[in-house]
Parts: C-alpha cells; structure tokens; sequence
C-alpha cells in the first residue's frame, strides 16, 4: 500500500511537470521570449507572437487544467485512491 | 427609454436578484459562514470563482489599459489567468483534502507555529483590504457615471448591498449571489463586444474579429485591424501596437518578472484560495479550478479584442475632428471629467498624437473656451512633442502641420463608453453599469469573507477565545463583517492617493509570501517552522522595500532595472531559496506534520471540514 502511494505520488508529479513545461512553453517562451520571431509569421490577421500573448496561451492554460482532472481522475481509480 | 431609465432597469433587478438569492441561502452555523458547507458543485464554484478574481479592474479598467499598452497588455492577460494552471495543479485539490476553513489555518497547522498563523493572517487581512478599497471606489465611479448620483452616495448603496448578503448568508450567501453576478457581468461583456465587433470587421466572434479585416467605407476598410492600427500608431507618435518591448518598462525581464508576479500573486490571494475549499471532493476542487479559468477566459479573451475596436473607433471618431462636430458620447464623458480637450493650435479641431496634454487629471475652472470647450487649470506638460517629429511635405508640396497632443482620455473609458462609441442602443449601455457593479461587487464580497474569516476564526477563535461557542463566533464573524464593510467604505469616500500604488504591492506580497510556503508544505516534508517563517519575512520585506523605495520614495527600479509590479517575482525565489536553506538546518518537522504531508497527497477521505 505504502509503495503503491509513492508511486502514485511519482506519477502526479510527472504529469504535473509535464503540464507545467507546457504553460511554460506556451506561456512564457512563445508568448515573450520568442515572441519578435514568431511575429514574423502570420495567422490571419494576428502576427502568431503577439496571439499567443492575447489568445492563445489563455486557451491552452484552460485546456491543460482540464487535461489534468481527466488524467488525475484516472490515475486516482487506478491506484484505488478516488473517492 | 433612455440610457438612464435603462440603467436603473437592470441595476434595481440585478441588486433584486443579488438580495433574493441571499435571503435563500442564509447560513446558521460557522461551516455553512466560512467554506459554504462544502456542498458547492464545481462549476458552480467555477462560476463563483470567476466573479470572485474578476474584479472593476477586469471589467471596467484591463482592456482600456491594453489598448493604450498594446502588446505589452499581455502580462495582465497571461498573468492573470496563467495563475489559475499553477493554482489547480499545485495547490487547489491538497488544500482541499487538508480540509480546514481558511489560508492561515493551513499554514500553522503545517508548520506547527502560532506565530506563522499569525503572519499568514496578518498578509491575508492586508492583501485583502488593498484590493477591497479599490472595488468600493468602483462602486462609486459607476454609480456617479451611469445613475446620476454622488460619488459617496453610490459607494454606501453599494456598502448596504454587500454588507447584506455577506452578512445574512456567509460564505453559502456569497456563493450564490457571485454565480448570478458572474451571469451578469459576463453577459454584459460580451453584447456591447460582439455588437462592435460587427460593427468594426462584420465576424461576429470578437476573438476572431480582432484578427480580421475593417469593413464599412472608411479610409481603412478592407486593410486588417491590427495592421491599420500599427499605421495609425505610427502616423501619431505612438509605439507600434503589436511592437514588442519598446520601453525599458517592457523590456522583455519585465515583460517577464510582471507576468509571472501576477500569477503567482493569483495563485497566492487568499480570496481565491479560499474558494477551493466549498466543493465536496478533492477532484471536484480540481475541476472547479478548470471551470473558474474557463469562465475566466471567456472575458479575458475578449477584452483584448474589445481594446483594438475601442482603440481604432476612437481615434476615427475624435482625431481630427471639429470639437463643435463632437459625438454625442464624448460630451457625457465629458460632464463626468473623464475626457478634456485644450486646442493648442486654435484650430478648433482636436488632435490626438501621443504625450500628455496636461499635467494631471483635468480640473475645469467653470469658464468656456472659444469653440464652448471646457477650460482646464491644469498646466501643459513641460516637454510638448509635435508630431511628425521631423518637418514632412503632403505630396503637392505643402508642408504637413506639426501638432501637439490635444487630448486627455481616462483609460476606463474604452469598457465604459465603448457600446456609446460604437453606436450601440440605450438599453446595452444601461447593461454595462450593471455588468461593472456586479464584477465590483462579487469581488469586494469575497474579499471581505477573507477578512472577516481572518480576523473571528484565525485571530479571535484560534488565538484569543478557544472556547468560544459555534453561536458566538458566527456572530464574531458578522460583526466583523460589519467592521469590513464599514472600513472598505471609508477608503472608497476617502481613497488614500495611494489605491493604484498598492495594488502591485498587493500582488507582490501573495506572491512573496503564500505562494511558496504553501508548495514547499505540500510538496516537501522537510520544510520547517524555522525555514518557513524566515523565507516568509524574507520575501515580503525584500518585497515591501523594493515597492515602497520605488513607489513613494521615488528610488530606482536598482534590481536589474525591475519595476515594482514585477519585483513580486524576485521576492518569491527569495523566498523559496530561505526556506529551503534555513530549513535544511533546523530540525526537521514532527512525525505528526509528515503525516498530515503525506495525508493530503492522497485524495480519498477528503469528507468533512474540521476547525480544530
């Protein structure tokens, strides 16, 4: 039971920072330290940096919490510890 | 029906509902007071929450600052949504599972210390009411502007509003009215939206509109909003509005350090927080940080599209134009003092280029101008650029005039009069007034739970009275709810010159403080009392200093060129490199702590609160 409990804690820390390296990712290196190069390409009417700032990172940061329940909901059943 | 008679239709319904809905789920005891009785259904709580976080700032003033901001405006964007990742992955569904009432409670029940529960209260009490003073003041503005009344009188109806539900129904009460509030506001954001998206491109979804061509038969129809709103920068004397990292203010470190000070100061506010502990499980407590950020997104995906419509309709409306051809919307504006006008050139027509065009808010001295303007006492700036900064010729040889800056617009116009800018009915201006105290209200509700909470459970009920009894401290809590109220209200007839000073002061100390102690407790065993007590002081006092040297001593931003807003960042890493190290040489923590460490990583048995 108790190695079962650590395992299931090493895998929520492993999907957690996978999730976070992606916020990171969409966040922080497309929508700021990327975001002159990116600028040169277009999408629509938006230079692609500057709607990663405005847009786009706000619908990955919804999307990655609600990829977090479903996979957590998963592991939780998984390792009898739901509720 | 006019705008006003509008106005008072949806105001008196909405504060109706607001009353209704309390009355309803009026509490009796502390559960129900301070977490609701944990029986609040995610998406509820996910409605709750997006009223509670959006606050007269989200609503009246973001997108008017990123209008004026462009790019740059990203850090509120992403800063302020961005928190809601860390906050569902990183602390949400373990403070649920730790199942106490409030922010302090975890912290001294964590790090086996009285004086860290007093600490953690101490920053919940003072974060909260920076914020709440702010929102009262909201209150004001909106009643003064869109009702008619008193800036002082708007402020008390909104006292009395508030101090009832929150009162009469605690937590339980506050939940439910910031669902209805959350329908409000976000139904009266997004009408005056897609009708100027419309309007401006002709795509109905303003997200997409933004991104869109002009159309009409202006001069710019068929040319890309954003592209014409770069040309019409340039040809003013502004900063392009897609251009990256033109100032030293927004320089890619401070693009940087201010947005991920504003996420993890959200992360770390205790009004939001604390709404994580309504819902019944652990997995609801996760799914509810999905449905806040989602509902949250909703509005904050379109105020950036809101800022280019109203940035590009007022410059095509006012920028050369006769003052005595004025829209209808720029003369109520103007009885409100939010827009002025000072003819430089005696032309008559007004100019907008960028600088300032007085020094300060506008003070009108009663008297007219020449064209029926009213006259401002307020001095020209000392250092007035003409635009085109260089001598250009029109293609027939004539030479282009070189004109100042004419015009001074309040930020929190773009939200306010932008249905009025854009031609929209009596009947969708009148919405927006009750869209803007709905986001006020809700959030200055929350925060006043927080202080109310701090104060009768973790100050009164933990540390002076143990033995106080269930009927007495739930009426602790409404008296000092009344005492909140009464205080919040003060500021906002009185507002301390300093409210826009403190608000980076707000989010640097929940990000310097809470933030990191929280998740060294959730995600270490060996972070000690020691440790985090020192990290803690560390963080805020690096913090406060580095704000109030810059902000009210006038100091420079000596940290790598940091502004103040963004300095939070630095306090946090401060804060978690003290605790980790202290922590590293102090006695590790008793077996109980490590229990309760090891408890709240496993969801299952996440039932009943406990306040002891």
């Amino acid at each position: 039971m108790a190695k079962d409990v650590k395992e299931y804690w090493r895998k929520n820390i492993r999907l957690m920072t996978i999730l976070l390296a992606i916020w990171f990712v969409v966040g922080y290196v497309c929508g700021i330290f990327i975001v002159e190069p990116l600028n040169t390409i277009r999408l629509g009417g938006f230079p692609l940096g500057f709607w990663f700032a405005q847009q786009g990172s706000i619908y990955v940061f919804v999307v990655l919490i609600f990829v977090y329940c479903a996979l957590m909901k998963k592991l939780d059943k998984e390792y009898d510890v739901d509720e | 029906m006019g705008i006003l008679g509008w106005t008072i239709v949806w105001v008196g319904l909405s504060f109706a509902l607001y009353i209704f809905v309390a009355w309803r789920s009026r509490v009796a005891d502390t559960k129900g007071f301070y977490v609701a009785g944990m029986g609040v259904p995610p998406i509820f709580n996910g409605m709750a929450t997006a009223a509670d976080w959006m606050s007269a700032a989200s609503f009246i003033s973001m997108a008017g600052l990123i209008s004026f901001l462009g790019y740059p405006g990203a850090y509120y964007l992403m800063g302020w949504t961005g928190g809601y990742v860390l906050l569902s992955l990183l602390l949400a569904p373990y403070l649920r599972k730790f199942g106490k009432y409030t922010v302090p409670d975890f912290v001294g029940d964590r790090y086996y210390s009285d004086s860290a529960r007093l600490v953690a209260a101490v920053c919940a009490i003072f974060v909260s009411f920076t914020y709440v003073a702010g929102q009262m003041r909201g209150v004001g503005i909106v009643f003064s502007r869109f009702l008619e009344v008193d800036i002082n009188t708007g402020v008390i109806i909104g006292m009395c509003i508030v101090f009832i539900y929150a009162a009469l129904g605690g937590m339980k009460g506050i939940t439910w009215t910031q669902v209805c509030q959350y329908c409000v506001l976000i139904v009266a954001y997004l009408i005056p939206a897609i009708g100027i998206s419309m309007i401006v491109t002709g795509v109905p979804i303003p997200q997409i509109g933004f991104g869109s061509t002009i159309t009409g038969d202006g001069a710019y129809a068929g040319k890309m909003l954003l592209d014409t709103l770069n040309v019409i920068a340039r040809d003013l004397g502004f900063v392009e509005y897609t251009k990256t990292f033109a100032t030293t203010n927004t320089n890619m470190l401070n693009v940087f350090c201010i947005t991920f000070a504003l996420m993890v100061g959200t992360a770390g506010l205790p009004h939001v927080i604390i709404r994580f502990y309504t819902v019944p499980t652990v997995r609801a407590a996760r799914l509810s940080g999905g449905f806040a950020l989602l509902f949250i997104a909703i509005l904050y995906t379109t105020a950036p599209a809101v800022a280019a419509f109203a940035r590009f309709n007022m410059v095509e409306t006012l920028n050369e134009v006769s003052y005595e051809h004025r829209p209808e919307w720029y003369k109520n504006w103007e009885k409100a003092g939010l827009i002025a006008w000072v003819d430089y050139n005696g032309d008559g027509k007004i100019q907008y280029r960028n600088g300032k065009a007085f020094i300060g808010r506008p003070v009108f001295t009663g008297k007219k101008g020449k064209f029926g303007e009213p006259l401002v006492a307020n001095k020209p700036p000392k250092v007035q650029k003409k635009y085109p900064l260089t001598p250009q010729k029109y293609p027939d040889g004539k030479a282009v005039p070189q004109v100042a800056n004419e015009l001074y617009i309040d930020r929190d116009i773009m939200v306010l009069a932008s249905p009025e800018i854009g031609g929209l009915p009596p009947w969708v201006v009148g919405l927006v007034a009750a869209g803007g105290l709905a986001a006020a209200l809700s959030t200055a509700a929350g925060l006043l739970l927080v202080v109310a909470s701090s104060i009768s459970h973790d100050l009164y009920y933990r540390v002076v009275n143990r033995k106080a009894s269930e009927k007495q401290r739930l009426l602790v809590g409404r008296i000092m709810i009344g005492v909140a109220v009464a205080c919040a209200g003060y500021f906002g007839i009185h507002p301390p010159a300093f409210v826009a000073q403190v608000v980076a002061f707000a989010f640097g100390l929940a990000a310097s403080s809470f933030f990191p102690i929280i998740v060294l407790g959730i995600f270490t065993k060996s972070a000690t009392r020691e440790g985090a007590i020192c990290g803690m002081l560390a963080g805020i006092i690096f913090t406060a200093i580095y704000i109030i040297n810059a902000k009210f001593m006038g100091g420079a931003n000596w940290f790598l060129g940091i502004t103040p807003e963004g300095i939070g960042t630095v306090g946090m890493i401060l804060n978690f490199i003290v605790t980790i190290v202290v922590s590293s040489f102090t006695k590790a923590p008793p077996a109980e702590v490590q229990e309760i460490v090891e408890n709240v990583r496993v969801p299952r048995g996440a039932g009943e609160a406990t306040d002891h």
